[in-house]
């Protein structure tokens, strides 16, 4: 292998889009670099692939974004989110440095878009890549190569050898073999553990095996167990994870967008039993997807079943996987597996609670049934209009939280002090800045600003 | 513990329904669910603007389809994984199947799409017979060209040679018009499309960079300017024929024409673009990866090319060898090759052009409608 005989500053473990700032960045600042990405070039790209915009700051109106959203703006977003756990410093630089980042990203390939059709909420504060997440690592791909920088792919790194303050070497299998190099400076930025379902169900709960995985199964956190084993410095719950509801039929990994399921505010949500078990209508979909992975993750075999009437069919978003279909709630019930005598009386009790009104689908109108537990307190239409529709719901993990610490310039913390040659950008920090819930395109945002921090601080320690 | 379910996504076809169109009808159900891709071409936003697709919309989203290949390499779901995206191999097949289907012969057009060879054959064929006909009738009252072949033969071979391969196309368009839902065009729809044409938007990307074609996920100009200069050459070459033909009839000022005629300029110029064009094409598609495209026409489409190449570089080398010995053979050549472009119009990749217009008047009118 001819990395093998080259001497590099800098090694990038991981390949997604923190990897790729950083690596970028290096070469940029005048380093030898190399990117160990884990997974083959298929499936390069780590969660970036399933990204799709960027939460960025700006005092005007900026080319896609509309209006203005300051940093004091953007930082209150996320301690409501976050509910205050969070690194001020941290976020504030990971804030600061979306504006410039904009530019930055732009002057290596990537291209922006106003916001997706369906997504008119975000046009202020994020903008899209044209072509979503994967066009944007492709475009970070080509302008690394051009810089020089050289890429393995299914290159697993397996341990960092540290000796007292230092990084002395990277090891991991390629090809089968296994390898080892020595560079000056080394940036790890391969993601949480997210895909590693043991470790899930070990945090977690045996639950955690019923978990689908929304994006890639590479992130094993091998590198981050790895650290934290050797003493560094840990941020974030480890038991937690940030997961959603999405559609049951969804693949065990990677499912990505396309698995979102719009319908909920417009539905009954109905457990194994038959039995509601939450305030379908409490808000905006948006708003509420979050906490239905968890409501869902806390049914029996962590599943959840949602049923509309035709009335609602057209109200949300297209779903990737057409809905059950039935003219009566007791065939939908038995396609979908319910006591069909329980749906009935689910549905039953559940009618005769609407009470009728003004219905407004794009805003919370109060619609709500009377007499009920748990009470639906927006959208409350009877399900009396077939055909019937039914989904299945299930919890969908995005990320975890547990991290590496890092400072200002991206440094890795031991319980010693900084590491002197290790720093650290993406979702394997992310926990330092945020703490809890999460922002739409934030973690790109993180990615991105400490991901340039990272390759630039590497790059000058290796070449001075 | 329930196990989790995974949905089989193949596709499932009913008899008498096309595998093309319910393949291409499975992919756009998850396109349509992700959107990422709606600002690279003009397929998407009239994706989106629907939640289900009738094989009619489906098949003029095919033909509104350019082969960017930038929703390919952009696309997030592609094989490996399950879902196994292939936009641009989708809806070349449906394509195909539309052009087929609505030629008349449909054995003749499924001939030759798929094969190179015979169109070399029909060629060749053509050309011999060229020949024989020069040796046999030439030494006429004519001047140039018409000494080898007389003034009328070459119109009683040519004209029928024009005009029914367009008849064909008219009435496979026709079909294709009412099966897309198309409505009465207004001028409004047409400008709008013809600026789409001319400019090869739909090969620009959103973003203006150009396409993937040869180089992977790279974006490139080079098959947009290679394709613009085969288009605005025939066109050219064609515009060469009409000022011909209205010199000869309107104004009695039949062939030979000099060099600084308007034929010959328009003729020079047209052929040397569409030289150029055609080899850049062709080099391109031996770079482009098959499997993004309907790969059992890949030598039907390459044929075409050379065809077109033949066309050009026939034409060019008359300009220079006019008065040479070889005439008669050069002249049989080039007539043999045109004769053989207007005879398979109908069932070969030429007819892209006549669909994608009327896609992309059709988009026009959906756009209007909202």
């Amino acid at each position: 292998m001819s990395v093998m005989n080259k001497h590099y500053d800098v090694v990038v473990v991981g390949g997604g889009n923190a990897a790729l700032c950083a690596a970028i960045s290096a070469a940029e600042h005048g380093a030898q670099v190399l990117i160990l990405e884990g997974a083959p070039k298929t499936y390069r790209g780590g969660n970036s692939r399933h990204t799709r915009n960027f939460r960025c700051m700006h005092n005007s109106p900026m080319e896609v974004l509309t209006g203005r959203y300051d940093e004091e703006e953007y930082f209150q977003d996320l301690l409501k989110v976050t509910k205050g756990k969070t690194d001020e410093t941290l976020a504030r630089l990971a804030i600061r440095g979306t504006e410039a980042s904009y530019r930055w990203m732009q002057k290596h390939g990537v291209h922006f878009q106003p916001s997706l059709s369906g997504t008119l909420s975000l046009s202020r504060t994020n903008a899209f890549f044209m072509g979503g997440g994967k066009s944007l690592v492709n475009a970070y791909y080509r302008a690394a190569e051009d810089l020089g920088v050289d890429v393995l792919y299914e290159a697993e790194v397996t341990h960092l050898e540290r000796q007292d303050n230092v990084i002395v070497s990277v090891e991991f299998t390629y090809n089968r073999y296994r390898e080892r190099l020595t560079p000056k400076a080394v940036v790890v930025a391969s993601g949480g553990f997210q895909a590693d379902l043991d470790w899930l169900a070990r945090a977690w709960g045996p639950a955690a095996q019923n978990f689908l995985i929304r994006g890639t199964p590479y992130n094993r956190g091998v590198v981050l167990r790895d650290l934290l084993d050797q003493g560094t410095e840990q941020v974030g719950d480890p038991t937690q994870c940030h997961a959603v509801a999405i559609d049951g039929r969804a693949p065990k990994f990677d499912g990505g967008i396309v698995t979102r399921l719009d319908c909920v505010p417009f539905s009954i949500v109905v457990n194994e039993n038959a039995e509601r078990f939450y305030d379908e209508g409490e808000d905006v979909w948006p708003k509420r997807y979050a906490i239905w992975g968890r409501l869902v993750a806390a049914q029996p075999n962590q599943v959840g079943h949602v049923i509309i009437d035709s009335k609602s069919i057209n109200l949300f978003m297209p779903s990737v996987f057409p809905p059950i279909t039935a003219e009566s709630i007791e065939e939908l019930a038995s396609k979908m597996d319910l006591d069909p005598a329980a749906l009935r009386a689910t549905v039953d009790e559940f009618n005769s609670a609407c009470v009728g009104g003004d219905f407004h689908p794009t805003e919370l109108d109060g619609l709500s049934t009377e007499g009920l537990t748990p009470a639906k307190t927006n959208w409350a239409r009877p399900l009396d209009s077939p055909p019937y529709y039914g989904y299945s719901l299930r919890t969908g993990v995005t990320f975890t939280y547990l991290g590496l610490k890092v400072d200002g310039n991206a440094k890795v913390q031991s319980t010693q002090g900084p590491l002197d040659n290790l720093w650290a950008a993406g979702e394997i920090m992310a926990g330092s800045i945020l703490g809890e819930g999460y922002l739409a395109g934030f973690g790109m945002t993180i990615g991105t600003v400490f991901g340039r921090i990272a390759g630039e601080e590497a790059a000058g320690y290796a070449t001075h | 513990m329930q196990p989790i379910e995974v949905v089989n996504l193949q596709t499932h076809v009913e008899p008498g329904r096309s595998q093309a169109v319910e393949e291409a009808r499975r992919q756009f159900q998850i396109c349509n669910a992700c959107r990422y891709c709606e600002s690279y071409c003009s397929v998407f936003p009239a994706l989106h603007r629907q939640r289900e697709l009738e094989d009619g919309e489906l098949q003029q989203l095919a033909n509104l389809c350019h082969n960017c290949r930038a929703c390919h390499y952009a696309c997030q779901y592609t094989a490996p994984h399950e879902f196994a995206l292939n936009v641009p191999a989708a809806l070349a097949e449906v394509r195909q199947q539309v052009w087929q289907e609505n030629a008349s012969p449909k054995w003749l057009a499924r001939l030759f799409h798929r094969s190179g060879a015979a169109i070399a054959a029909v060629t060749s064929l053509a050309f011999a017979l060229l020949l024989w006909l020069a040796q046999g009738l030439s030494g006429g009252d004519g001047v140039g060209f018409y000494a080898v072949v007389p003034h009328n033969i070459m119109v009683a071979l040519f004209l029928p040679a024009f005009i029914l391969p367009l008849i064909s196309v008219a009435v496979g368009l026709r079909r294709y018009w009412r099966s897309i839902g198309g409505t009465r065009i207004t001028l409004r729809h047409l400008h709008a499309a013809m600026g789409a044409v001319s400019t090869m938007k739909n090969l620009a990307a959103g973003h203006g960079d150009g396409c993937n074609f040869e180089d992977e996920d790279r974006f490139s100009h080079k098959r947009r300017l290679y394709h613009q200069a085969t288009m605005y050459g025939f066109l050219l070459c064609f515009a060469a024929t009409s000022a011909g033909t209205i010199l000869h009839y309107a104004l009695n000022l039949p062939a030979p024409y000099n060099l600084f005629s308007v034929p010959k300029l328009l003729g020079l110029s047209g052929g040397i673009l569409l030289c150029i064009g055609t080899l850049g094409l062709a080099y391109l598609k031996t770079k482009a990866d098959p499997n993004l495209s309907a790969q059992r026409v890949w030598g039907g489409e390459m044929g075409f090319i050379l065809l077109l190449f033949s066309v050009s570089s026939t034409g060019l080398l008359l300009y220079a060898f006019a008065n040479g010995d070889w005439l008669p053979e050069l002249l049989a050549l080039h007539l043999g090759t045109v004769l053989a472009f207007f005879v398979l119009i109908p069932f070969s990749k030429m007819v892209h052009g006549f669909y994608r217009l009327a896609a992309l008047i059709r988009d026009e009118q959906m756009k209007a409608d909202g």
